[in-house]
């Protein structure tokens, strides 16, 4: 389970984080909404220790992210920001190599050749395992970086923006990947999004932002009203049920 | 996804494809070419007292070959914890302040006393402070996220000619016959390096490699970038310390022995990313440390025994390390 707790961060006078508290369930998803500004990226980089927090404490099973060891939470939960540039040129399979480092150190052995492949294969990356990454199409670079943290074998994957770059075909599938992740690996991942529908139609729960604030959080069904989402992005959203989901449209 | 393996996804691994020469025959080739150029630096036109020739060329040989190793090692762990190609020790005037630092001290304690002390004494003296001016000023950079390149070069062109002014500040103040002193200290080049300076040298660039020779594999993953290389669990605050507190050492070395010289690690450090087609360090340090000291001990030849003149060598590497400068900034690598 992750436990947030009383999570500020202040860069001069602006308050981007302001004092969120929530708790987030093994297993299932869990989708961060919330308009641009809200705080969604700068809270899940907080959560995963990439950024230090100015007030508050987040602990992963009972492990303080701001204490515990860097390799110690490396086994246990797996980040992934957007925008991921390299300067060093490395193969698909280089990469998702890497995602073994916490467990081997740097020193393969044949289990983790086997989580690699696995990765590869989870993200249909087999075929161009051995291609470089700089001469990857946008969205394949970024399911190249999926299979890294899902080499990385943890129990909670982190994804700020992971639709980013993806096309409507790559995005369904990357949502569905997540959910056999969850369904089958019994993963549990957190991530920001900011396509409401998908964030209703694939996920467990959803937690709303706005202005660095925790406005609402709990399943679609609850979070779907036009009155909550006005709330959370001062704008009239219809929603409609089409084949179980709630959706919402907003484009006129 | 636990331990449950797909045996099928194991036999689909297919072998890298080897397109380029492989790092090991690099490094094994290269190695053989700096072996006959040392051999041919010792002993052509061999006439005379060998007693008194083959010991100045060895120290000769031997500083090279250490500027070599501190000059591609140091340019190279750079780049890596700042996970970019244009960076480069030299160029975020690192030797701007080992030289502030020789001034410095000139200054504080004279010229006279100064080399009374001895040239080993000095230098450990000097490599101290480099050290700890190099954590207070430049730790705070590198070590936090989000800073852009363009900010890190800013900083670095802007602390270089602040130390250089404040360099040559003090030099005006100073007692002309002392400034005489220390412009030997600043004119320094192969050919009047002190035996003893060297020993000391080794050994310093000896004890800076013990840290990195232990973190070689966590240094793959630094140069990833700060946000994967905390991912995959690497302490990236320490990591980048020790990297920099290592190439503070490194430039010491380099620049006692032969004085600035800016944009050669950025030379050696760009020929050995374009031949080495694989990005672990184990290959890629040896092969920059081999053109690195290709390039000194060659170019030393071909000057002294071609143009027969051999003050210029920093000249034309600086002159070719400007250029490829210039060029990896307009190719935008600078993101």
């Amino acid at each position: 389970m992750i436990h947030v707790s009383g999570v500020s961060k202040t860069y001069g006078t602006q308050t981007v984080v302001d004092d969120v508290s929530c708790y987030i369930k093994d297993g299932g998803i869990t989708s961060i909404i919330g308009p641009n500004g809200a705080g969604k990226s700068t809270l899940l980089s907080m959560v995963s220790r990439l950024l230090p927090m100015d007030a508050g404490a987040v602990t992963i099973d009972g492990l303080d992210v701001s204490k515990t060891a860097g390799k110690e939470l490396a086994r246990k939960m797996a980040i992934l920001r957007q925008d991921n540039q390299l300067t060093v040129r490395l193969t698909v399979r280089d990469l998702v190599g890497f995602g073994r480092f916490p467990h081997n150190n740097g020193r393969p052995t044949a289990n983790d050749k086997a989580h690699i492949e696995q990765a590869l294969e989870y993200l249909d990356l087999t075929s161009m395992a051995d291609k470089f990454v700089d001469e990857l199409s946008g969205g394949q670079r970024q399911r190249a970086f999926i299979a890294m943290v899902l080499a990385q074998d943890t129990d909670y994957l982190l994804l700020d923006e992971p639709l980013n770059n993806l096309d409507m075909k790559h995005s369904v599938e990357m949502m569905r990947l997540l959910r056999r992740l969850t369904d089958e690996l019994g993963k549990t991942v957190v991530l920001v999004i900011h396509d409401i529908n998908f964030a209703s139609c694939y996920s467990d729960s959803i937690i709303a932002m706005r202005s660095g604030r925790l406005v609402h959080q709990g399943p679609p069904a609850q979070i779907m009203h036009a009155e909550v989402l006005r709330d959370v992005y001062e704008i009239d959203i219809r929603i409609e049920e089409i084949e179980g989901n709630r959706i919402g449209v907003y484009f006129a | 996804m636990a331990d449950t393996v797909l045996p099928a996804a194991l036999t689909q691994h297919k072998r890298r494809t080897v397109k380029t020469v492989r790092p090991r025959t690099w490094i094994i080739l290269l190695g053989l070419l700096t072996a006959v150029l040392v051999a041919v630096f010792m002993t052509i036109d061999l006439r005379g007292n060998l007693g008194y020739i083959l010991p100045r060329r060895a120290i000769k040989i031997g500083s090279m070959l250490l500027v070599a190793y501190a000059v591609g090692v140091s340019t190279v762990l750079f780049q890596t914890v700042t996970a970019n190609r244009i960076l480069t020790p030299s160029i975020m005037g690192f030797d701007a302040l080992y030289m502030l630092i020789q001034t410095g001290l000139t200054f504080a304690i004279g010229g006279q006393a100064l080399l009374s002390m001895g040239a080993p004494a000095r230098f450990v003296i000097e490599v101290m402070l480099m050290v700890a001016f190099s954590f207070l000023l430049y730790r705070w950079l590198f070590t936090g996220g989000g800073k852009s390149l363009h900010l890190m070069l800013l900083v670095g062109i802007v602390f270089g000619t602040m130390f250089r002014g404040i360099s040559s500040l003090l030099q005006r103040l100073i007692d002309p016959s002392e400034f005489i002193i220390l412009q030997d200290l600043f004119f320094a080049s192969f050919n009047n390096v002190d035996g003893l300076l060297l020993a000391v040298s080794a050994l310093a660039v000896a004890a800076a490699s013990i840290p990195i020779w232990r973190m070689r594999r966590e240094l793959d993953v630094l140069a990833l970038g700060r946000d994967t290389a905390l991912n995959l669990g690497v302490n990236h605050r320490g990591a980048v310390t020790t990297v920099l507190m290592v190439c503070a050492v490194l430039v010491a070395v380099s620049t006692a022995l032969v004085g600035p010289i800016t944009f050669f690690g950025l030379l050696v450090a760009s020929l050995a990313y374009l031949l080495c087609s694989h990005f672990r360090h184990t290959f890629v340090l040896p092969i920059a440390v081999l053109l690195g000291a290709i390039a000194l001990v060659g170019g030393q030849l071909v000057l002294e025994q071609v143009f027969s003149f051999d003050t210029a060598l920093s000249i034309v590497i600086e002159f070719a390390g400007g250029l490829l400068f210039i060029a990896l900034l307009l190719k935008g690598s600078v993101k």
